[in-house]
């Protein structure tokens, strides 16, 4: 068998290129070879389904020849045999940069921003690189092959991991002894795409998330049209999207969010991304699931925190601490519902963390054919490469690992890893296991020895008459050598042993004295049953997976096991603030049904209702912000003076504890506005905070369709340094919006007149601008920008629907109201920047007086958990009356934004989106007891003392899982302190 | 085209013009309050008072229905059914300092280096702010101005807000320094790459150190004859002869008893925390060393996303229940314009368990305690400043803050601000034109 084995290799490195035949040879004589190797009765996964217990796997020229329980081995066959090892195909990574050397980041971009692109004749977006091949940059970097062969790995997928379009990939075997010619599978892949900029260039554009999608969306119809013929210049990034349109398109999602992002733009242009995991999908598996896009699932799963020092532990928060403790289940999740997906070393520092991160995998329920499955035939179908990789079938690479055993358990020994029928060794499988227990005699002398650990790192304990000697052992070559301490410990003389294994597993050899006596060694082993050992290792192993925490909705702090229900609810004997013609009504019961307002008056009643007695409570409508940034991932694409293309909508955070919050203040509908970055933002989303639901589902049905404009200091960039972009002043705010509407104007008659012309959703957005199909709320706060939109508004025959801030509303009340626009202000914000030197907190009142809809909003995730009292203020400052007051920030909003038909104040057949409030709502003293959206309560205050309890407990559980992790020896990490950023009109993403 | 330029001078002066109001003089008439309901500051009230003062200085605070006193002479303002509270304190703020936040030439705030005891803020304070004028109306007549930055950021000072210059205006010079306390977690720098959340800040022990080094020093300078000018160590000579205050800024557990801890083993006599977000979790520690806190925000985001949505609402309230002396304060994004809303502040935490009585104190009797201004300040208090205001309902409510006179020293100040003016001017301009 040793004899076998070592021909087989002096076969291997005397195998020919054959790949390379038609090449000049100068170092000898032309040879062919057309010999087999065959393995035989070995267990072969030939597929993780199809199994043969007792296999041979015959191979040629790199290929698999034959697998099965009888092959027919030709004469001119090298066998090895391989009794009681398994087979499997080698894995496969689709997600590496194996291979690619990184990019350099690009140094820093100076004193003002860069808006142009750095290259001509590629797209004119720095970012979008589909012209870039990882073929060209490919070198074979044999040290992380050797990492990855170890890991199992006998194909990856690399590409350059740098840019939102990124160019194609390379499909590489890790075959350690042919070149590139050989190794190469596919020098065009897949193509690959994400969300983040290339570190190559400092271009602007975009700085968001939803500026990456609405570059991605615009990127698609441009090739489309390219293709048709219609540019007068070339394009060579266009022309390389086109033609690598056929491939399979991969894309970086990287979190539960971004695979939904990502596979909403794909949607759209009737691409199926395989979009790269976060590893946080089980948090919303149905949402995932709908999808239907197969995922590369990574599998670094964190560490427990490092909980000793209770100060910091209790900074930690509970939503970092489950995401340690839920994890590891997300592959089985993904597996449970159904979803498709390969597995991908990415993201761990290194291949080496592989195995240890797959077996928790497994030791969290994910069944060991799936995993099988996501590391072979997945990946190898999604790369449309199933006849040539991923399985042990006749025509495939011969791809292959030789194991001990079961390749997901912890024992196994990888002893070989086979790509292209070339063998890399990577434990020495001949090597016998001289672990045990054995019995010896020397001069006289009983002894005990006891042999444990890997063969390469062997100790023994040697007991004489139950005294322990020093000793010290290694095993190399099938040679034991052995050195112990003699029988008077006060001497330092040692007893030297040299023995090799038998075949019945006997040590035979001979021992040296200090003497120089010499004797004799034989060593009988003990016979152990090895089944009772397996057993008690697997019992071990299921006291090891701790028990995963149920995941809430939102999965974070104050998230629910299930979405509250809609129901009947009457409230009685309430002061009812109707915002109609009732006013306010006194000692009024209002009934609640199918999540609209149904009944109004007294001494109501419904048998089905549950009844809430409201004595000395006040029941008004929910209160809505006009002007928020809460539940959004980003809120300002800030690359260039015009975002028209982007929306927020795209970037919704479902998980914000601010959503919470504010429902705690009584707010059922907000819009989430664009920053104020630019003076055209983008579209707004307009949500109800219906806590719990998923991004897509807190977005009004048929919702009216907005975008935010800006003027003023922010556009014009007075806070911060930056001198490159137009406008500066705002004299060239007015012209940007001519040129662009005038630009709009145009282009929406072209595109009426059927006449070809070029997509462009920009221009789109802003033809709906003009077609009244959407309008705007503008951030605003001097008199002479206010005044100079109003008129480029009417110069283009359509009205500006609202002014955000407005601060100097008060100065151009009348215009504005003759104008027709709204004023949607804050209470009483001033002195923070020039342009709000003359705001006042009597804004509001004057604007009331001269007849405009006035709302008071928050811009600020904390001042509209008060915006209630915030409207109070107009009764201090200038004396608005408290039934108006109220309506600042619920009807009064709910007309601006165009939802007043559904909400806003408390009319019969209106949605039941009511607070109950513990005293007069304008009052400081008023806190919101019930708030409630479409008869569905997502705030209630008992409930949220109920919910503290738990939150506690669950912490304490949690940490005490951290501790026990730790005191496992399990690595761990330091603490982190969770914070959300405080969102406002100028924040920008940071990256 | 001339004329027009000539009418633009003639306004910018105009506009200049009324860009101040005028500090009221000395008050020359005692003057009486009959019948308003008196918020006495202490947790008393009075709901039928009568309240003289002269030459500045509360002579009478009494039940009407009890007292005799001959009226004649005295100035009366029938404040039957209205509400009289003593001024309101904001402790920690940067009124004055700055004025526009987005105009660096504005910002007098935060001067350049980390050991700065001998920056002194009164003489930076503006007293002609625009900002600092807008207190008044609501009821905010005095404050403590204190500037920010570095280790320790400087010493403050206590004034009044109604005055010609920061000189005329103080009333307790450099009452004490404040300290920086390190923070337990610091932020990842993103613009190095770095991930940007908060995490575990390694260098706290050796910041603490530093600070200890320091006062070490500092110490020694004072044990000395004093004679080598060291402009910072001469500065902190105060804390460690008890004349001056220390505050310590500093809003975790762990911060605030290794900073109680710091001050004893420092034989420091006033110390004060300033901030003290988990301060409900040493509020025992605090009442036995008879700490104070001048706490954070009462409008602000709870820190952590599991925190209790209202943690920042009812802290005070779970403070004064462990009997910590606790004033509140405003210090953070927008402070000074929000330093008015401090009555409001104290409103929340009566919606969340104190009375309204017990949220008067944390911001008039508290913080004069703690500033070490009760003498004269922050009661209804015979022989006390007469700096108080009347409002025509409960001033801890937005809906019911109408102030109609105040007072600060005794003499009538006005109400009258950069805003109130716009208001009037605009608001006739509007009805004109309906």
């Amino acid at each position: 068998m040793i004899k076998n084995y070592v021909t087989a290799l002096l076969f291997m490195c005397s195998m020919s290129l054959l790949a390379q035949d038609y090449f000049p040879k100068n170092d000898g004589v032309v040879t062919t070879n057309t010999n087999y190797t065959a393995l035989t009765n070995a267990k072969i996964y030939v597929t993780p389904s199809q199994v043969i217990e007792k296999g041979t796997l015959l191979i040629k020229d790199g290929k698999v020849v034959a697998s099965g329980a009888s092959v027919t081995i030709p004469k001119n066959t090298n066998i090895i045999d391989v009794s009681g090892k398994s087979i499997y195909p080698s894995f496969i990574d689709m997600y590496s940069d194996f291979g690619v050397e990184k990019p350099k980041r690009q140094p820093g971009g100076g004193r003002s921003a860069q808006y142009d692109a750095s290259r001509t004749g590629y797209y004119w977006n720095d970012h979008v690189m589909p012209e870039n091949s990882a073929t060209e940059k490919f070198s074979y970097d044999s040290k992380k092959a050797k990492d990855l062969l170890n890991a199992g790995f006998g194909v990856v997928n690399a590409h350059i991991q740098d840019g939102i379009v990124r160019g194609t990939g390379v499909l590489v075997a890790l075959n350690a002894e042919d070149g590139n010619e050989t190794r190469i599978i596919d020098p065009n892949s897949a193509q690959y795409l994400s969300f983040s900029k290339s570190v190559t260039s400092n271009q602007s554009y975009p700085s968001s998330i939803m500026g990456s999608m609405a570059l991605l969306r615009q990127l698609y119809i441009d090739a489309d049209w390219y293709a048709k013929g219609n540019s007068k210049t070339r394009d060579l990034s266009l022309e390389a999207l086109n033609k690598n349109k056929s491939l399979i398109q991969i894309f970086e999602g990287g979190s539960r969010a971004n695979v939904l992002r990502a596979d909403k733009v794909g949607d759209a242009y009737g691409i199926q991304y395989v979009i790269l995991a976060g590893g946080d999908e089980y948090e919303r598996i149905g949402e995932i699931k709908a999808t239907n896009a197969a995922l590369i699932l990574p599998i670094n799963f964190p560490d427990a925190y490092d909980v000793d020092n209770a100060f910091l532990t209790a900074q930690l928060s509970l939503s970092d601490m489950r995401a340690w403790n839920q994890k590891p289940s997300n592959p089985k999740v993904l597996a449970d519902n159904n979803v498709v997906f390969a597995l991908t070393a990415h993201d761990l520092k290194s291949a080496k963390e592989f195995k240890a991160n797959l077996m928790k995998a497994i030791s969290y329920g994910l069944s060991k054919e799936k995993a099988l499955e996501a590391l072979t035939t997945v990946p190898a179908q999604l790369l449309g490469k199933s006849n040539m990789i991923g399985t042990l079938k006749n025509g495939s690479y011969a791809n292959f690992l030789i194991t001990s055993g079961d390749v997901f358990e912890e024992k196994t020994t990888l002893y070989e890893n086979w790509v292209q029928g070339r063998q890399t060794v990577l434990e020495d499988m001949n090597i016998k296991d001289v672990t045990g227990d054995y019995n010896f005699s020397l001069a006289g002398e009983s002894y005990k020895m006891s042999l444990k650990g890997e063969p390469s790192k062997l100790k023994a304990e040697i007991t004489s008459d139950e005294k322990t000697r020093g000793s010290k052992v290694s095993y190399d070559g099938d040679w034991l050598n052995i050195a112990m301490t003699s029988k008077d410990s006060t001497k330092q003389e040692f007893i030297r042993i040299v023995a090799n294994t038998t075949q019945d597993n006997s040590l035979n050899g001979k021992a040296l004295f200090p003497n120089g006596d010499e004797f004799s060694f034989f060593a009988t082993k003990e016979v152990k049953d090895d089944e009772a050992k397996s057993s008690g290792s697997d019992q071990k192993k299921s006291e090891d997976a701790p028990t995963v925490v149920p995941v809430t909705f939102p999965n974070v702090a104050y998230g629910m096991p299930e979405l509250p229900k809609q129901e009947t609810l009457l409230f009685k004997n309430a002061t009812v603030w109707t915002n109609e013609a009732d006013g306010i009504l006194e000692n009024t019961d209002v009934l609640i049904k199918n999540g609209k307002i149904a009944k109004i008056g007294k001494n109501l009643s419904d048998g089905s209702a549950t009844v809430i007695d409201a004595t000395g409570k006040h029941l008004t409508a929910g209160v809505i912000d006009e002007h928020s940034h809460i539940a959004a991932a980003s809120i300002n694409e800030g690359g260039q003076n015009s975002s028209a293309e982007v929306s927020i909508e795209d970037v919704l955070d479902d998980e914000d504890i601010d959503v919470y919050r504010n429902l705690a203040g009584g707010v059922t509908s907000i819009q989430i506005l664009h920053g104020s970055a630019n003076p055209i933002g983008g579209r707004s989303a307009i949500i109800k905070l219906k806590w719990g639901e998923s991004a897509n589902n807190l977005i009004y049905k048929n919702s009216p369709k907005f975008i935010k404009f800006a003027l003023g200091e922010n556009v014009k960039q007075s806070n911060w340094q930056s001198f490159s972009r137009f406008p500066q002043t705002r004299m060239g705010v007015e012209q940007l919006f001519i040129d662009y509407f005038n630009r709009a104007k145009e282009y929406d008659a072209l595109k009426k007149s059927g006449k070809p012309y070029r997509r462009d959703i920009e221009l789109d957005v802003l033809a709906e601008i003009l077609n009244k199909e959407r309008y705007i709320s503008c951030h605003s706060y001097v008199q002479s920008e206010i005044n100079m939109l109003m008129k480029v508004a009417d110069k283009f025959n359509f009205n500006i629907n609202t002014f955000t801030h407005i601060l100097e509303g008060y100065k151009v009340a009348t215009k504005m109201k003759e104008h027709g626009v709204g004023g949607s202000t804050f209470s009483d914000w001033w002195s923070y920047k020039y342009e709000v030197k003359d705001a006042i907190p009597f804004n509001a009142a004057i604007m009331h007086e001269a007849g405009v809809t006035v709302a008071i909003n928050s811009d600020d995730a904390e001042m509209s958990r008060r915006l209630n009292q915030e409207a109070g203020k107009t009764v201090k400052y200038g004396g608005v009356s408290e039934e108006d007051a109220l309506k600042f920030v619920t009807l009064n909003p709910a007309k601006l934004l165009h939802i007043d038909d559904r909400v806003g104040s408390i009319k019969v057949g209106k949605d039941a989106d009511v607070v109950l409030w513990t005293d007069h709502p304008l009052s400081i003293y008023a806190k919101a007891e019930k708030t409630i959206i479409e008869g569905a309560t997502y705030f209630d205050l008992k409930k949220d003392e109920m919910m503290r309890t738990k939150i506690q407990k669950e912490k304490s559980d949690l940490i005490n899982q951290m501790m026990q992790a730790k005191n496992k020896g399990l690595k761990t990490q330091p603490i982190k302190k969770k914070e959300k950023e405080l969102l406002h009109c100028d924040s920008m993403d940071h990256n | 085209m001339k004329k027009f330029k000539i009418l633009a001078v003639f306004m910018l002066c105009a506009s200049l013009a009324i860009a101040q109001q005028t500090p009221a003089p000395k008050q020359s008439k005692d003057i009486a309050i009959m019948g308003a309901t008196a918020h006495i500051g202490n947790g008393d009230v009075i709901d039928n008072s009568l309240i003289i003062f002269k030459d500045g200085k509360l002579t009478t605070v009494a039940d009407a229905t009890v007292v005799k006193v001959d009226m004649t002479g005295l100035e009366v303002i029938n404040a039957q059914g209205k509400h009289v509270y003593p001024g309101i304190i904001v402790p920690n703020t940067t009124l004055g300092l700055v004025e526009i936040d987005a105009v660096r030439a504005t910002d007098d705030d935060s001067e350049l280096g980390d050991w700065n005891p001998h920056i002194r803020s009164l003489i930076a304070y503006n007293a002609e702010s625009q900002v600092v004028e807008s207190m008044r109306p609501n009821g905010v007549l005095l404050g403590q101005v204190t500037p920010r930055g570095g280790v320790i950021s400087g010493t403050s000072s206590i004034v009044q807000f109604d005055a010609w210059n920061w000189e005329d205006s103080a009333v307790k010079i450099d009452d004490g320094i404040h300290l920086n306390w390190p923070r337990t977690f610091t932020r990842g720098r993103w613009w190095l790459g770095e991930d940007p959340g908060l995490k575990i800040n390694d260098k706290y022990e050796d910041q603490v150190t530093e600070i200890h080094n320091y006062f070490d020093q500092s110490k020694a300078y004072a044990n000395g004859d004093q004679a080598v000018k060291n402009l910072p160590f001469k500065a902190t000579v105060g804390i460690f002869d008890g004349s001056k205050k220390l505050y310590i800024h500093v809003e975790d557990e762990k911060g605030i008893t290794d900073a109680i801890n710091f001050s004893k083993a420092n034989g420091i006599q006033h110390m004060v925390i300033v901030g003290g977000y988990e301060a409900d979790k040493v509020a025992d520690k605090l009442k036995q060393n008879n700490i104070a806190v001048l706490l954070q925000r009462v409008h602000s985001r709870p820190e952590r996303e599991d925190d209790d949505y209202d943690q920042p609402y009812k802290l005070a309230k779970l403070l004064v229940d462990k009997g910590v002396t606790v004033a509140l304060q405003v210090s953070g994004q927008m402070e000074r314009m929000n330093a008015r809303n401090l009555p409001f502040y104290a409103g929340t935490t009566v919606a969340h368990g104190l009375t309204k009585e017990q949220a008067l104190q944390l911001i008039t009797l508290n913080p004069a305690k703690i500033l070490g201004i009760d003498d004269a300040y922050g009661s209804l208090t015979q022989g006390k400043s007469a700096t108080l205001f009347i409002s025509e309902g409960d001033a801890l409510d937005m809906r019911t803050n109408q102030v109609t006179h105040a007072f600060i020293d005794g003499r009538l100040v006005s109400l009258e601000t950069h805003q109130t003016e716009l208001w009037q001017r605009y608001l006739e301009k509007v009805k004109s034109e309906k």
